[in-house]
């Protein structure tokens, strides 16, 4: 059940963070990015044997690993953006947030690009009369 | 679960230590001093903190292929 150790982490962690931050809003903000980061860290871990699930899934069905690859680097580039756009408006910095979001949105669409385009040439060649005018 | 959940306890309890003398440090009227140890104070949890997002952008990068 380690459910219960994330939400009692988490409830003293609200605790504490409360306490201190009466005094010094500076260490709660670091409690909390603290807390964030070890409960991120024990999902890595559960994350890692769902990818290597998909992978094996991927594997076994004769796809493409790039695209894979691709799409578990997406995921990934969103974790880390909405962890760090989160702790960023925690801190007081929406702006800085939503600049974190943008280019996570940004670097997200430019990894889909080889993605899209093979996408749109099986397209093209499914259609006759498209692709004779697009070639 | 293999991260010390001590940390926490140790940064709450270095933030509450910290408005306490910065308290006594201001009822003595050396309030400079009383800054002095909060920015130290506030160095020291930092790099605790530092080094942990260190580990995590680490497993990140092994966990989603960011290899680079």
């Amino acid at each position: 059940m380690e459910i219960i150790q994330i939400v009692g982490l988490g409830m003293i962690t609200t605790f504490l963070a409360l306490v201190v931050k009466e005094q010094k809003p500076v260490f709660a903000f670091l409690l909390t990015v603290f807390t964030g980061i070890i409960i991120f860290l024990f999902l890595v871990d559960k994350i890692a044997i769902m990818i290597d699930l998909i992978e094996e899934l991927a594997v076994n069905a004769n796809v493409n690993l790039i695209y894979v690859q691709t799409i578990f680097k997406i995921i990934g580039i969103a974790y880390i953006a909405e962890f760090g756009a989160q702790i960023a408006r925690d801190a007081g910095q929406g702006a800085i947030a939503s600049k974190i979001e943008l280019t996570g949105k940004v670097l997200i669409m430019i990894m889909a690009i080889p993605i899209i385009s093979v996408i749109i040439e099986t397209i093209l060649t499914l259609i006759p009369a498209a692709s004779g005018d697009f070639s | 679960m293999n991260y010390d959940v001590g940390l926490i306890f140790q940064i709450a309890g270095v933030g509450i230590v910290v408005a306490m003398i910065h308290t006594v440090l201001k009822q003595m009227g050396k309030e400079e001093i009383g800054n002095w140890v909060t920015l130290i104070a506030f160095v020291v949890v930092l790099y605790m903190v530092a080094t942990v997002i260190d580990d995590l952008f680490t497993k990140i990068r092994s966990v989603f292929l960011f290899q680079s």
